[in-house]
């Protein structure tokens, strides 16, 4: 009898301890969680990721907050593992109760976690690539980063300005270039595309001279698509080189868009196209460009606090917390439905990736505009006359 | 024929790394029974060091040195840290502590250099040489060239001096190589040194066509195990055969049949030989005595 009492005081008080340590964060904090791939094999995504977060955190605080509160960001790493990122979206959700979420490094992750976040009905900001994130369409579920779909069809597009119909692919067998080559032979017929061979190879392979010389004697290749990822892309542009290949035109994703590609594939990389995302040519824009002050911008930021170089992939966190941040204050409130209610109707955001314009079945809201075709140019990126 | 020449020095590059991937297991497994596998760390090593010692400004002899140097005194810490204190383990337990170290050196490289990919200059020039009709770049013949000297240093090592000697009778016969007076604790700290070294140099000549990064040991390691298999382990002969097969297999293979399909076909090969002749191509029939 006497233990039970005490029992119910006990409950009573942590009841009230809780209750009143609650009302006390809601009021002062905006708490915005995040599962990102900070180490592991993905943590070239999620480093950078990371960093743009806590680094803009900061500085919305700094400037006062959103709507006059503060934002606590709970950052934890899944190390690239998708079973970990479930029990972490578990843990923002029940234990941090988390008003909304920006983060899912990998697909893989992403997907693990969409359920958790659609059954909570808490917003999901992904900066996951694969499309299968927003489509289907999920009502909580939005993401940043481009498309592979969208990567191909700014190739064919270009390709077709060219006049240049019947191409070659060599595709790395990594989930990046499996995706991506699938999306490519799959929207090819939309732009009259002909691919006459299809070939692949290792993500760790070190010679791809035996494929490129099959491609190089097939008859009427008239160009040649490189879907891939990490060093593969790097070999494939030496050895296309070392055959003596440069008179065909050669065409790179947006996986290899970084600096890295250019300093290992050195001079061959030269005359080389690939699609990419306007943060990497910032100071190449024309002063017109809506996006050119974000980008530079960011780009700055970024390189002054990490001492690092800018990458594509800390761009889509800089994306996603300001969609979010915009949103709240558009909704005025910290109510997750309402939040994702804003999400949806932003309109002509201007992100590092491009200008988002959400829709009811367009949870991504980016176009090719977004996608801006580079070509190196004197070890460097210049963007590609259009047309030539 | 250009077409053939091609896939041909193709074979040839790629197969002369995993013949002295190959080269660096058969030592070590001659002395001691041990498979290896942070074999293909000391290649990432051999790569990586060389890649940032350049970088600090160091002539690229040098910095090749240095690395070979920085992997050997590494392969004689695994051998005194890791295999030694166990040795009275069975083997099996070895090549598990050997596993354990290659992971702990690529997580080591991971923060000690950087999760990128690096590269190195070509020796002489990127100018890919036009050998009828098929285009190879010069560092090919640094790879084929080095192999060469090191599977003969190897051989004259093995044959023709006394230490060589000793390595070969303890491979044959510990206990017996110890009862006539040969140090065999030394000569296993030789196997690693040597064989360290044989994975620094394969490290340093691929380098300027394949890229390095702190993870490449992994796959290599693997292949060169394939190639040691393929030819006969504990075989020097076999692994620099193996290998030099395996890549004639994969370059063949994505050239004539499929790419998708290469590395299957050269695994379906490997599987047909072993299952003819389990010991390799040149493997040792053993036959125990009872």
């Amino acid at each position: 009898m006497n233990a039970k009492a005490n029992l119910k005081t006990l409950l009573a008080a942590s009841v009230m301890a809780f209750g009143v340590s609650q009302g006390a964060l809601a009021q002062g904090t905006i708490k915005i969680g995040s599962v990102l791939s900070v180490t592991g094999p993905s943590s070239f995504l999620g480093e950078p990721e990371d960093k743009t977060l806590k680094l803009y955190v900061d500085k919305i605080n700094a400037a006062g907050g959103v709507n006059g509160k503060k934002i606590e960001l709970v950052i934890y790493d899944d190390g690239g593992d998708a079973n970990k990122a479930r029990t972490f979206a578990t843990r923002l959700l029940e234990d941090d109760e988390v008003i909304a979420m920006v983060g899912g490094t990998t697909t893989g992750s992403t997907m693990a976690m969409i359920p958790v976040f659609e059954e909570a009905k808490v917003p999901f900001i992904s900066l996951a690539g694969a499309i299968e994130v927003v489509d289907p369409v999920r009502k909580f579920v939005f993401k940043t980063p481009h498309t592979d779909k969208m990567a191909c069809e700014k190739i064919f597009e270009d390709l077709k300005k060219r006049n240049l119909t019947k191409i070659g692919m060599i595709s790395g067998t990594d989930g990046f270039g499996a995706s991506m080559r699938a999306q490519c032979v799959k929207v090819a017929p939309n732009y009259g595309m002909q691919i006459l061979t299809d070939e692949t190879y290792g993500p760790r392979d070190s010679d791809m001279t035996a494929q490129l010389t099959k491609i190089k004697n097939t008859a009427g290749v008239q160009a040649v698509v490189n879907p891939g990822f990490g060093q593969g892309p790097a070999i494939v542009t030496r050895n296309y080189a070392q055959l003596g290949m440069n008179a065909i035109p050669f065409y790179q994703s947006h996986g290899v868009a970084s600096k890295s590609f250019i300093e290992l594939a050195g001079a061959a990389a030269e005359g080389v196209r690939l699609p990419a995302a306007a943060l990497l040519v910032g100071d190449k824009l024309p002063d017109s460009d809506p996006q050119k002050k974000v980008v530079t911008e960011y780009k700055q930021a970024y390189e002054g606090a990490t001492k690092q170089p800018v990458s594509t992939f800390g761009g889509h966190a800089y994306d996603g917390l300001f969609i979010l941040v915009e949103a709240m204050k558009r909704a005025n409130s910290t109510d997750p439905q309402k939040i994702r209610d804003e999400i949806e109707k932003t309109k002509g955001f201007v992100g590092t990736g491009g200008i988002v314009n959400m829709t009811g079945t367009d949870h991504l809201g980016l176009d090719l505009s977004a996608f801006r075709m580079l070509e190196i140019k004197g070890g460097d990126w210049n963007l590609a006359a259009s047309g030539s | 024929m250009a077409e053939f020449l091609q896939f041909l020095f193709s074979g040839l590059t790629v197969g002369a790394v995993y013949a002295l991937v190959a080269l660096g297991f058969t030592l070590i497994y001659n002395a001691s029974g041990v498979v290896n596998f942070a074999q293909g760390e000391f290649v990432m090593l051999g790569g990586m060091v060389t890649v940032f010692a350049a970088a600090a400004g160091i002539p690229l002899l040098l910095a090749a040195l240095i690395a070979i140097a920085a992997a050997v005194a590494i392969g004689l810490l695994l051998h005194r840290l890791a295999i030694e204190p166990a040795r009275g383990a069975s083997a099996v337990t070895l090549i598990i502590i050997t596993i354990g170290a290659s992971i702990l050196l690529r997580g080591l490289a991971a923060i000690v250099f950087d999760k990128q990919f690096h590269k190195l200059p070509a020796f002489t020039g990127d100018t890919p040489i036009d050998i009828m009709g098929a285009a190879v770049q010069p560092q090919s013949f640094w790879v084929l060239g080095g192999t060469a000297v090191v599977v003969l240093a190897l051989y004259v090592f093995l044959e023709h001096t006394i230490t060589g000697k000793a390595v070969l009778a303890t491979a044959a016969n510990r206990l017996a190589a110890r009862l006539v007076g040969i140090n065999t604790t030394t000569i296993m700290a030789l196997a690693f040194g040597g064989s360290a070294a044989i994975g620094a140099i394969a490290g340093i000549l691929v380098t300027p066509i394949t890229l390095t990064s702190y993870d490449v040991g992994t796959l290599l390691a693997l292949k060169g195990f394939a190639a040691a298999m393929l030819g006969g382990m504990g075989n020097p002969v076999g692994a620099v055969v193996g290998g030099l097969l395996l890549g004639l297999l994969e370059a063949f293979g994505a050239g004539y049949l499929s790419s998708t399909y290469k590395d299957a076909f050269a695994f379906l090969v490997i599987l047909i030989v072993l299952f003819a002749a389990p010991q390799g191509l040149f493997g040792r029939r053993v036959v125990e005595r009872v």
